[in-house]
């Protein structure tokens, strides 16, 4: 595929993204922050959210084992869900997150649960189209060409 | 439609080079600008740091309101602030929700010390709770800011610094004639220069 193409093709996937609730204009306000001091600086951040990301759905999941079940903890886990996802424009995790605080305020163990599953599918999609995404970018780098900015 | 938004943080850096004149020529006032920024989660802090950078100087983060008293030289026995190990900040920019100590915790402190009460806080957090910013603003917070933190928001933080001259600094008992020592690294990640050669306009491309 030629440089034209693969940007092409990331345009279009970036609006998808968008267009589909996947990121919001927090993203679009790191890849502002990127430059020539800190080349690498998106896909850092987003790194250190996947790794972050992962730790707090193993403490969830350990935390939602337990019986009774320490909501206050859950809520912070969730917290720093939110907090994160919410930095780096990841808005339906962000809003996933929402969702699993009013559960934890409820003391519903099950709703809890179930937003669990949900937060974890919403992750994993976020986390397969970022990696997408900067793949698509690194292509576009190897062909020669350069990463134009999109609406 | 194809832009360039890298034009927003471009303009920032260019209005604060302009401010503080030509490279080379700047004043003392924005090079010695010290922002402490606070927050428990580290993504958030990343993120805080790059978008401060924008516009000050030198920023430092902490991941905690007991860290960041610690930076300040503050002493809790003494109710006072070290000379020696004392960071002289400019403002204070603390997340309201963290374990142990909150923003609001902090804030009270830094408001009931003497050596630091000059310094501006500015909370920032993620819930919209209009008691909270109330509470926070009546208790001496410059300004109450909802995460994320945007490029905006940051340009106005500039508003609320105080020249370096009106800082009660807390290594005010040292001894010193003349201007502050400036013995601060370069900061690697100062955001001056050309936009990322990556993100240029690029003509002729269209958008679905």
């Amino acid at each position: 595929m030629d440089v034209i193409q693969l940007q092409r093709r990331f345009i279009d996937y970036t609006s998808s993204l968008y267009r589909e609730g996947f990121l919001d204009e927090q993203f679009t306000q790191l890849q502002q922050l990127q430059d020539e001091s800190n080349p690498e600086f998106v896909v850092e951040v987003v790194s250190l959210f996947f790794e972050d990301a992962e730790k707090l759905l193993a403490d969830l999941s350990k935390t939602l084992a337990q019986q009774p079940v320490d909501f206050k903890k859950v809520d912070a886990h969730v917290h720093q869900f939110k907090g994160s996802s919410s930095s780096i424009g990841a808005q339906r995790v962000k809003n996933e997150c929402v969702s699993f605080r009013a559960f934890c305020e409820q003391r519903n163990r099950e709703g809890c649960l179930q937003c669990l599953e949900q937060l974890k599918q919403e992750y994993y999609l976020a986390k397969n189209k970022l990696e997408s995404l900067f793949q698509l970018e690194h292509q576009i780098l190897e062909a020669g060409g350069t990463i134009p900015m999109t609406e | 439609m194809v832009t360039s938004r890298m034009s927003s943080a471009m303009r920032m850096k260019k209005e604060k080079n302009a401010a503080c004149g030509e490279n080379g020529n700047e004043p003392v006032q924005c090079d010695e600008m010290h922002v402490l920024a606070v927050d428990d989660c580290l993504i958030e802090r990343k993120v805080i740091e790059k978008l401060l950078k924008t516009n000050f100087f030198k920023v430092t983060t902490v991941d905690s309101a007991e860290r960041a008293l610690e930076v300040l030289g503050f002493h809790e026995e003494q109710s006072t602030c070290a000379a020696s190990n004392a960071f002289k900040v400019n403002m204070i920019i603390t997340d309201y929700c963290m374990p142990g100590m909150t923003g609001y915790d902090l804030l009270k402190k830094v408001q009931e010390t003497k050596c630091l009460k000059e310094i501006p806080v500015v909370i920032i957090s993620s819930e919209n709770v209009p008691q909270r910013i109330t509470s926070c603003l009546a208790g001496g917070a410059k300004d109450f800011i909802i995460k994320p933190l945007k490029l905006a928001d940051v340009t106005k933080l500039k508003g609320h610094i105080k020249p370096p001259k009106d800082v009660v600094s807390t290594s005010a008992n040292a001894s010193s004639s003349g201007p502050v020592s400036s013995k601060r690294k370069i900061s690697s990640g100062r955001a001056r220069g050309k936009m990322s050669e990556r993100r240029p306009r690029v003509g002729g491309l269209t958008s679905v």
